[in-house]
């Protein structure tokens, strides 16, 4: 292993490629969520109505209307259907994540996401190694769970406690006790499980990972050659589970990750030295050696 | 029981261990949430929803917590829910004696609503629902205590419908009127405006949510003046004329009250001088 154990995940590619280069994604991913939440804030901080709403239904410019899928799902579960501008909102939507990743939604719009990177990266700056451990297909069970009280309490009762939408819409609309919540979840991420909210519960997440699967956008790897195991882009993958198939090409894993988790946030390109990440789609999968091209002879 | 400890008889019983950890955590999750929801279905008394609203157990259905009836609101009335609020988070509501509804004719909330949670049928805000004003307090009511203070009538938009005010006699006094406001729930929108204007230092009219200040008779009970109306008679036919027992000589006309009756002729043995047949009690004579 070329890299000092103590050494922060990207310091290779920082300096092989330049600070910039290897920030490129993660600042894009700032600018979009930040952006988006300025979007919603301006409005009420200055009078200037671009976005009305929150991320569970929003009206741009009294034209664009985009809703929540998931909080549809609920609401027609527990039998009530919506208005047609709520129903045109969630088309626009499911096809907007159709093209750029389900879970694009969480890295690249939900504003809980800083919260739980801030979580993550004092983790990592405190040297906190300990973590409890439940599977990440918990979210699933979550899913189910918050389809079912919807179904059984005849209301969308996941919302009276989603600190996804209690972020959100406390920003804009005022966030009473909602900071407790949020509060509790940092903690929870830090001290208690390592991405526990984001990688491990949110139902929000499970739910946009179920139209990932379909979605166009993907990280291919056009250099999976080249990978020089240096660990860095586990080391900053929130969901690291979907790099091994297609980085090892375990089972004939083509070099493009078509897991559902995968959140599209782009930090493995920034992270590795060796350029072997790029984001592409899920049909132009790079043609590489399938059969047993020797790795290790990279370096 | 010999393939106890194959590898894959392990992985099974460590994934069907797993799975029911998961599944009881996140049970014990959904029953809390679950229980809680049902909890807020119940609108706190202070809290009146945006015209239009559902009737609360589908309005915690339909409505998306988004927002948008707040923006649309040219009085900045209404608020959304926050998660230490008791009613569903995220829900739009407005406290009537802090601002109440402006009624406007255009009704931008609905309008503004994607999903009818706020009905979009509502067209005309005089037949909106948020709730319904009740004079909770006899005590404190100005006009209850003979003053003149008129208030919650002259504020009132539906004004003459909604609120009247229904002369009584001030039994305190003996010769003033009472103007006692009384609500009419067929006119009432749940505005709150009476409420936002008493002027008593805690309100003596408050709206509330209909589910509060609604009675409801027996589905059996018949009113008999409105079935006599129907009917364009009595029912209990034919109606008995009341029979009054009158002292002796006297008659009873409505307005006059007590008279002398005189009747067509003198009983005979009535002393001579005497101008009626009144009794002697009544003539001033001793008995």
């Amino acid at each position: 292993m070329s890299a000092a154990p103590f050494q922060r995940p990207g310091a290779e590619a920082i300096a092989a490629k330049g600070w910039l280069a290897a920030h490129k994604w993660l600042i894009l991913r700032r600018s979009s969520q930040i952006g988006i939440l300025l979007l919603f804030l301006v409005g009420p901080w200055f009078g200037i109505w671009i976005v009305k709403g929150n991320l569970n239904f929003s009206y741009t410019l009294n034209f664009l209307p985009l809703t929540d899928p998931y909080v549809i799902l609920q609401s027609l579960l527990a039998r009530q259907v919506p208005e047609k501008l709520a129903l045109t909102g969630v088309l626009i939507v499911l096809l907007l994540y159709l093209l750029v990743g389900g879970r694009s939604y969480c890295s690249w719009v939900c504003p809980v996401n800083l919260l739980t990177d801030f979580a993550y990266w004092l983790r990592v700056r405190l040297g906190l190694k300990g973590s409890a451990h439940i599977g990440r297909p918990t979210r699933y069970w979550m899913l189910g769970m918050t389809l079912v009280i919807a179904l059984a309490t005849g209301s969308i009762a996941w919302e009276m406690v989603n600190p996804v939408s209690m972020m959100h819409r406390g920003l804009i609309f005022g966030l009473g006790l909602a900071w407790a919540v949020l509060l509790a979840v940092f903690l929870f991420d830090l001290f208690v499980m390592r991405h526990g909210w984001c990688g491990h519960l949110c139902p929000v997440g499970a739910f946009y990972s179920l139209i990932g699967k379909f979605s166009l956008a993907r990280i291919k790897l056009p250099a999976r050659d080249a990978c020089n195991d240096c660990m860095d882009c586990f080391a900053v993958c929130p969901e690291p589970q979907v790099i091994r198939p297609a980085l090892k090409a375990i089972g004939g894993t083509p070099p493009l990750i078509l897991e559902a988790n995968c959140t599209n946030c782009g930090r493995c390109i920034d992270v590795c030295s060796k350029d072997v990440f790029a984001f592409g789609t899920r049909f132009n999968t790079p043609v590489v050696t399938v059969t047993g091209a020797p790795q290790a002879a990279s370096k | 029981m010999d393939n106890e400890n194959t590898p894959s008889a392990a992985a099974r019983r460590q994934f069907l261990a797993d799975t029911a950890r998961m599944a009881c955590g996140v049970g014990l999750l959904g029953l809390g949430v679950g229980l809680y929801a049902r909890h807020a279905k119940a609108l706190p008394p202070a809290a009146i929803r945006p015209p239009g609203a559902l009737p609360e157990t589908d309005f915690s259905a339909a409505c998306i917590r988004c927002g948008m009836c707040v923006r649309d609101c040219p009085y900045n009335i209404l608020h959304l829910a926050k998660p230490e609020e008791p009613m569903s988070t995220g829900t739009p509501y407005f406290v009537a004696r802090q601002l109440p509804c402006e009624m406007c004719e255009d009704i931008p909330c609905v309008k503004a609503c994607p999903t009818g949670a706020l009905d979009h049928s509502l067209k005309d805000i005089n037949k909106s629902k948020m709730g319904l004003a009740v004079l909770v307090d006899h005590e404190t009511c100005l006009n209850f205590l003979g003053l003149r203070c008129d208030i919650c009538y002259r504020v009132c938009p539906v004004i003459d419908k909604a609120i009247t005010l229904d002369p009584q006699t001030n039994a305190r006094t003996g010769k003033h009127t009472l103007f006692i406001p009384v609500v009419h729930s067929e006119h009432c929108t749940g505005c709150g405006k009476c409420e936002k204007a008493c002027p008593t230092e805690v309100a003596s009219i408050k709206v509330f949510p209909l589910y509060m200040a609604k009675g409801q008779l027996s589905s059996h009970y018949r009113l008999g003046w409105v079935e006599k109306e129907k009917a364009g008679g009595s029912l209990v036919a034919p109606d008995v004329e009341h029979q009054y027992n009158m002292p002796e000589g006297m008659k009873y006309e409505s307005g006059k009250g007590l008279s002398p009756s005189t009747p067509p002729d003198a009983p005979p043995g009535t002393a001579p001088g005497s101008t009626s047949g009144l009794p002697k009690a009544f003539q001033g004579g001793k008995l």
